[in-house]
């Protein structure tokens, strides 16, 4: 038994780091184009901004989320955001995408925004 | 419908019938002179000896040309139409849009020459859907209703969809078609394609009360009876079909004198006191109650009365938009997610209250949607709804059904002062403490949710296409100083005005089409901005790109009579809704969205080429600039554009924007 985990543990460690260096291989460059040819931008907007009514706001410039967990996000969804599968999006695409969005340049502090400082 | 007699032989029928005959025998050609003898016809067409470019007349029409004209007799006595204007005045009707046409030239023709072109004022309109538009933007700033006349079939036709947007969003329209009724009289051929038994069944399902009046005394009542309906609220636009020959015929001498019906306001429905005491009781005991409003402030009073009850309360205040129903700036100003915490929520005039508890999301499997309850069990629900008064069968704009608690058919604004008295007789001495702890708490988290909605405006504020964020706030920055209007907002800019600006006045904000019929944005904004003009406001729309494109003639309209509106445009260069419906069924059915050669699915684009708004409004005496794309030129253009606006003209911004 004790083994059984230590094997299935192994696999899931396995599994991340294959994950994530898929991840770390991505292109940002190459994501930004993909970004817009399957259509993320139109609920996102171009910069991963999010938007209220067609995102929930949901910001993904930047986001924490580790690629795994934003992966299996967007193959099965929440179901108000319509899933992509693999026949619609690679796995490539995808990598590229959050290499996208994780090289999008952080907003800049609110408070040195003269309109938005009440 | 049809008269025993017409009165002059002269008369316009005679007159067109005659003209129709004319033309008839002008086109029956006969191009051998008269006199001349038949000759033999030529061998092939080569042989024919030239032709002249313009054939000969005939000998009747020869004649014709250079006979003395007999004399033509002008109508005597009163024109029915004449009648018409004044009852139309005494309902202080100050503008009249509308698109021209034959069967309503009696009435046109008496409104500008016996009645001076004042009250009601014609507005020269490109199509009868922006001429509506007006009305019912006009209303929302003004709160009175105006007149528009439309061809009965064709006309009404247009007008259609825009009628429907005001029934749906509760906003009193005049709409009087032209008809002509009388098949043996009148015209043939494009006059009676333009007829109809009974034109008003074309828009009876979205009208409240329609009319055919068969006298102009008929008319007299009618129109006055037609008025009083449409501003009883629940509003709604109403309909009266003309006859054409009762307009144009003097009137008959009956030996009765005509009168015109006194107009009295009727006072609005009121909900019952029995259920005005159980809501009370209801609200008073809540933990944590919740007031949703939609349409529920019909005037700037609606306002003060709901901050009234919420503070009688502490309760949160959720505001659905449908007009600007509460204060931005009060900390009870929440979003809709409280409402998922309530145990008590009352709702007034929600267009969908099963929408407002329940959520639909648009994913299912097997390709239909999923319904989700928001609230939790046992939540208590209170309606007052004046639209459950005139719900009818055929539109489904009354939503899907809900049960309630309480439900009051009854005028929300009208209900709350005494609701508000209900509630503080209901709360018991010893729950104010913890009436005014609940008050604190909501405080904190108002101030914690502004911060939060400017880190979120600021993500992207420097993008190209330029953010709704930035849009919305570099043209606050320019208007924030004057006594402002947003007219129109349909651009789906993520609701950035209403979250950012200091909204408090009845004015600051107008709601919405009601129906979501595309194209009401600017023709609505321009009636708007015609009351704001009246009332010395400075008017702003955020402009959509395919709205603008339904009926873009409206602009030339603005222009002719001189109405400042600083439209800045969401210029997205798409249907962005139906961008993602596409997007949406092609990744349920596992399928890659063709694009073609645009950014979104074929189809849902609008690019290749990219329309240039600003030189289109500048064709129609605006001044205009663009496109804008980047955000650092925004502030200029908008310095420049609104000393445009201030000066009396309208001013029109091309930008480009993010999808929302």
């Amino acid at each position: 038994m004790r083994i059984s985990i230590r094997v299935a543990l192994a696999g899931i460690i396995a599994a991340l780091v294959f994950e994530n260096a898929a991840a770390l291989a991505a292109s940002a460059e190459n994501g930004k184009t993909a970004y817009v040819k399957h259509g993320c931008w139109q609920c996102h907007g171009f910069l991963g901004q999010g938007l209220l009514v067609t995102s929930n706001g949901k910001v993904l410039a930047n986001s924490q989320l580790p690629f795994d967990v934003f992966k299996k996000f967007v193959r099965s969804s929440n179901r108000a955001m319509p899933p992509y599968r693999e026949a619609v999006l690679s796995d490539a695409d995808l990598a590229d995408i959050y290499a996208y969005l994780q090289s999008i340049s952080k907003p800049p502090d609110v408070k040195s925004i003269p309109l938005l400082t009440p | 419908m049809a008269r025993a007699d017409s009165r002059t032989k002269l008369n316009r029928r005679n007159f067109l019938v005659g003209a129709a005959v004319a033309g008839a025998a002008g086109t029956a050609t006969n191009i051998v002179p008269p006199g001349a003898a038949a000759s033999p016809a030529p061998a092939s067409p080569i042989d024919q000896p030239p032709r002249p470019s313009a054939l000969a007349p005939t000998a009747k029409i020869a004649a014709a040309e250079v006979a003395q004209p007999q004399e033509i007799k002008a109508e005597t006595g009163k024109p029915g139409s004449d009648f018409m204007v004044d009852v139309i005045k005494t309902l202080d009707i100050r503008y009249l849009p509308c698109n021209p046409a034959s069967s309503f030239r009696a009435l046109h023709e008496s409104l500008i020459d016996y009645g001076g072109n004042k009250q009601p004022e014609f507005l020269t309109c490109m199509h009868e859907e922006s001429a509506v538009g007006m009305a019912h933007g006009y209303f929302k700033v003004a709160g009175k209703p105006l007149l528009t006349l439309c061809h009965g079939t064709v006309g009404l036709q247009h007008a259609a969809m825009g009628i429907y947007n005001a029934w749906c969003d509760r906003v009193p329209v005049l709409v009087v078609g032209g008809n002509d009724a009388d098949a043996a009289h009148r015209p043939p051929g494009v006059p009676t394609f333009h007829s109809a038994q009974d034109i008003n069944a074309l828009v009876r399902d979205f009208t409240k009360w329609d009319d055919t009046p068969v006298s102009v005394q008929h008319f007299a009542q009618s129109f006055v009876r037609m008025y009083k309906i449409a501003t009883t609220p629940p509003y709604g636009p109403v309909m009266m079909s003309l006859d054409a020959g009762l307009q144009q015929e003097p009137i008959r001498e009956t030996g009765e004198k005509l009168y015109i019906p006194r107009f009295v306001p009727s006072s609005p429905p009121q909900g019952d006191s029995g259920a005005v005491k159980e809501a009370a009781r209801l609200l008073a005991d809540a933990e944590r109650p919740v007031i949703v409003v939609d349409r529920a402030a019909r005037t700037a009073n609606g306002i003060n009365l709901l901050v009234k009850l919420a503070e009688v309360l502490q309760a949160p205040v959720v505001d659905q938009g449908g007009r600007m129903n509460f204060p931005k700036t009060h900390y009870l100003n929440r979003p809709p997610n409280v409402i998922g915490q309530a145990d008590v929520i009352i709702g007034m005039e929600l267009s969908d209250f099963w929408g407002t508890v329940n959520a639909y999301v648009d994913n299912g499997e097997h390709g239909i949607g999923v319904n989700e309850t928001k609230i939790k069990p046992g939540t208590k629900l209170i309606s007052i709804n004046s639209v459950e008064l005139i719900t009818k069968s055929n539109y489904q704009d009354f939503q899907r059904f809900q049960p309630v608690d309480v439900s009051m058919p009854a005028d929300a604004e009208a209900t709350l002062p005494a609701l508000i008295e209900a509630v503080k007789a209901a709360i018991p001495a010893d729950r104010k403490a913890a009436i005014a702890k609940r008050g604190e708490t909501i405080r904190k988290a108002y101030t914690d949710g502004r911060e939060n909605v400017r880190r979120n405006a600021a993500i992207a504020w420097d993008a190209s296409p330029i953010s709704t964020a930035r849009l919305v706030m570099e043209t606050w920055a320019q208007i924030k100083d004057l006594d402002w209007s947003l007219v129109a907002s349909e651009g789906n800019v993520s609701f950035w005005p209403n979250r950012l600006w200091p909204m408090e006045k009845h004015h600051h904000w107008l709601g919405r089409s009601g129906g979501y019929g595309v194209g009401y944005g600017a023709p609505a904004s321009i009636g708007a901005a015609l009351a704001n003009r009246d009332l010395g406001r400075f008017s702003v729309s955020i402009q959509s790109d395919g709205d603008l494109m339904y009926a873009p003639g409206v602009l030339w309209t603005a222009a002719r009579h001189k109405i400042p509106l600083l439209a800045v445009m969401h210029n997205n260069r798409g249907y962005h809704q139906e961008v993602m419906h596409v997007q949406r069924l092609a990744n349920f059915r596992n399928r890659v969205a063709y694009l073609g050669n645009d950014l979104a699915p074929l189809g849902t684009s609008i690019q290749n080429p990219d329309i240039e708004y600003h030189k289109m409004a500048e064709s129609m005496g605006w001044w205009a600039k663009g496109p804008i794309k980047d955000p650092a030129d925004l502030t200029p253009a908008l310095k420049e554009a609104v000393a445009v606006v201030k000066s009396g003209q309208p001013a029109l911004l091309n930008v480009w924007t993010q999808p929302r």
